[in-house]
């Protein structure tokens, strides 16, 4: 397989999650802010999205203040930011052209059909209500490329540098989520933890969807250190960074068995896959549970570089 | 200009035999009906994702090229002849560009003026004396073809360095058949679908001696903003081979290599769908981005074919092209069977002369030029243009060259306001191997959509058709 094609996958698999993972950005944020100020605090959480979404340096470039206008087109539709929904897709689709003849009609049929849909809602929605469907449109249309990239494609090297890209972009995003909200999640907050926080937390579960699986995985009310074991350790939540890696060392594994060689991409993963299941929350709080998530970003950059040395150029 | 020939109705109205069920069927459809399919085609077309791009036009960065869902349809004893007409053409073109690289017999005897040749800026002296595997260097023609009566067929242009085209040629009839199977089961119409594995056949048989028996071809685009792309990976994915760029390959020792996941990897053909100039920036263009450097040495090594040849150009240009029945009997001993449209090289004076006399009635185009840009069309002109054009060809005559503006047939397509003629030209696609030529049955048809326009070029606003050669 050229090099170029599986680069080209790798990254069309990065923006369409990418693109999900700010639309759920917004929709959090957008609920956050309808609350009353004595819910959540005078926190300016349009500030929190644009970190969360990691371009808070690009976005100070261009506006003075973040608010629902300003973060919207910044986060949503503008075309000065890179990372932006609509130049995610638009990217997504510019990946998918280059490589059309490594997707199936279902994969394109998806990805070329948000594209031009993404034309309707043009610089930005009329109303609230278009906007939110704006955001549950993204999401839908993640869903299916997703799918159908499940659904459709042969199990060989294309479908797996396309779930290589998933993974390393959506363990990312978790661990993106955690750098920012980290706070909100130390133990010794537990005492000030009013309903304040009580909406902070469901926050943040709700940005890796994961509300609804906290209560099955616990079976008890909101408590910031099972969110943060929640989104490391547990295996079972498809976002939390113990799965990203499981699915990272797999989809390696099957590269390298067909390949017929290992070298440092599978090597790293594994190590940050050992380092996450020798690890016990006591221990990380211990150690300082920011200081976890900034090593796990490094090592996942890391990882990404080396994925690219050892196959993509 | 008389008025022109109905492939379904002729001259005078008398219904053709080869479009008697279309026209029956035509007669029972329900106007609806027939809306409704052409509505749906474009839904298709548009989420296959077949578009192209207009140079020039930031607006419409991808643009679907109109598809008309009324085939056009060809007998069996009308292909024959023109299939024998378009052997004939492509085997003297080959031999044409054989021997101006090599002997140059048809300079010495005088037939083509030599200036034609070496002051042509698509002449390559690299090819000078180069070998190339079974002395194919046009691989792929597009054999321009109109028609203006029952009995007559011109040959238009030849096009034998990167003619497009054959996706729509494969796309069409795939719609044609989802669309309309009840009228597929009318008829006895030949298959195109074999097109890709002939290309491929073709490919491999041209592979440099030294490579394994089953070589490795590539498909060498320009890139996803190439007007042609959608085709480029149409074809690659239908071929079963790798879409490469530039920046995919390299070249070591002579040999050419892939970037691939598992390292690098030989490639013994290249179909390449990227023009001369930008091929090799060690070579040619040294500001190409698109090319690989060291890729012509590896060539003239020998140790890899290009599809089509290097330097094929000297062949299609439009001043060459009035000397094609020439060229068909120096090499073929042969009455060329497809007849040329006359034609008036500027750079004679005499015929400059009649051309400036003429301007209002004859079709003037650029020698170089492809795609229906920069043309003057006499009779659809106003005095102004015509004037602007006078001063142009004035300045630079063997820039241009004249022909009779052609009454092209015209076939029934869906406009508007209704079923009417509209004109059409073919483009077959003519395989050259070292085993045989092949010709996949038909081609593109390309309509001008406009009423009366005999524009037919994609860029210009033109449009599609299916195109049915009846079987026996």
């Amino acid at each position: 397989m050229l090099s170029r094609t599986a680069d080209n996958l790798y990254w069309l698999a990065r923006y369409v999650e990418r693109a999900e993972y700010l639309a759920r950005i917004m929709e959090v944020t957008h609920r956050l802010t309808t609350l009353p100020l004595a819910y959540v605090g005078a926190t300016n959480e349009w500030e929190s999205a644009v970190a969360t979404a990691g371009c808070a340096h690009a976005f100070s470039t261009y506006y003075q203040e973040a608010n629902e206008e300003t973060v919207t087109e910044f986060l949503c539709f503008s075309s000065a930011n890179p990372s932006s929904i609509r130049n995610c897709f638009e990217l997504a689709r510019t990946n998918a052209r280059a490589v059309r003849t490594a997707l199936t009609v279902e994969m394109w049929d998806a990805i070329n059909g948000a594209w031009l849909e993404l034309k309707r809602f043009g610089n930005g929605p009329s109303s609230r209500e278009e906007f939110i469907r704006f955001l549950r449109w993204v999401q839908e249309s993640s869903l299916r490329f997703d799918g159908s990239a499940y659904r459709t494609m042969l199990r060989n090297d294309a479908y797996w540098f396309s779930r290589l890209g998933v993974y390393l972009e959506r363990a990312d995003n978790t661990a993106r989520i955690l750098d920012v909200k980290y706070h909100l999640l130390l133990p010794a907050n537990e005492r000030v933890g009013g309903p304040l926080d009580y909406f902070q937390w469901s926050a943040i579960l709700r940005s890796v969807s994961a509300l609804t699986a906290y209560h099955w995985v616990y079976r008890e009310s909101v408590k910031p250190w099972l969110i943060a074991d929640l989104l490391i350790l547990k295996d079972e939540l498809p976002r939390s960074l113990a799965a990203c890696y499981g699915n990272l060392v797999q989809n390696l594994d099957y590269i390298a068995r067909a390949y017929g060689r290992q070298g440092p991409a599978q090597r790293q993963a594994r190590a940050t896959r050992t380092k996450i299941e020798n690890s016990r929350m006591e221990e990380i709080f211990q150690r300082g549970l920011h200081e976890f998530i900034e090593e796990f970003i490094a090592a996942n950059h890391r990882l990404g570089a080396a994925i690219a040395e050892q196959y993509l150029v | 200009m008389g008025p022109a020939f109905d492939e379904m109705n002729g001259s005078d109205g008398a219904l053709r035999p080869s479009y008697a069920e279309l026209s029956r069927w035509l007669r029972d459809i329900p106007p609806d009906v027939l809306d409704y399919r052409r509505r749906e085609a474009e839904l298709l077309f548009r989420r296959i994702g077949i578009t192209f791009a207009v140079y020039g036009d930031s607006d419409a960065q991808e643009r679907l090229i109109p598809f008309d869902v009324l085939p056009r349809i060809l007998s069996a004893a009308e292909w024959d002849v023109l299939r024998a007409g378009l052997e004939q053409r492509v085997r003297a073109i080959n031999a044409y560009i054989h021997d101006v690289y090599s002997r140059r017999e048809i300079l010495k005897a005088g037939v083509v003026p030599e200036d034609l040749v070496f002051q042509n800026p698509v002449f390559r002296p690299e090819m000078n004396g180069q070998r190339v595997p079974h002395d194919i260097y046009v691989h792929v023609a597009g054999i321009d073809v109109v028609r203006v009566d029952a009995d007559t067929f011109y040959v238009l242009e030849d096009n034998a360095r990167t003619p497009s085209g054959v996706s729509y040629m494969l796309e069409n009839r795939e719609i044609m058949l989802r669309l309309f199977p009840e009228l597929f089961s009318r008829h006895r119409i030949a298959p195109v679908e074999n097109y890709p594995d002939e290309l491929l056949a073709t490919l491999k048989s041209v592979a440099p001696s030294t490579a394994s028996a089953d070589p490795t071809v590539v498909l060498l685009t320009p890139g996803v903003y190439n007007s042609a792309y959608y085709e480029h990976s149409f074809l690659a994915d239908k071929l079963g081979v790798e879409l490469v760029e530039g920046r995919d390959l390299f070249v070591k020792n002579n040999i050419v290599y892939m970037r691939t996941t598992t390292g690098p990897q030989r490639v013994d053909v290249i179909y390449r769908r990227i023009d001369d100039d930008f091929l090799d920036p060690l070579a040619f263009r040294p500001d190409s981005a698109l090319g690989v450097p060291g890729i012509m040495s590896a060539y003239q090594a020998g140790h890899v074919t290009l599809a089509n040849a290097v330097g094929t150009g000297v062949a299609d240009d439009k001043a060459v092209y009035s000397y094609m029945p020439a060229i068909i009997k120096f090499y073929l001993g042969e009455e060329p069977r497809l007849k040329n449209v006359p034609t008036w090289r500027c750079r004679e004076p005499e015929h400059l002369a009649y051309v400036l006399d003429h301007l209002d009635e004859l079709v003037v185009k650029e020698v170089h030029g492809s795609g229906g840009y920069g043309m003057l069309i006499g009779p659809k002109a106003d005095k102004a243009t015509i004037a602007a054009f006078r001063a142009k060809l004035k300045y630079d005559p063997k820039n241009f060259v004249a022909q009779p503006t052609l009454a092209l047939s015209t076939t029934p397509t869906c406009v508007e306001e209704g079923v009417a003629p509209r004109h059409v030209d073919l483009r077959p696609f003519v395989l050259t191997g070292r085993d045989r030529i092949r010709i996949v049955p038909g081609g593109l048809t390309r309509v001008a959509m406009k009423k009366g326009s005999l524009v037919v070029n994609s860029s210009q606003g033109g449009g599609t058709k299916d195109t049915w050669v009846l079987d026996r």
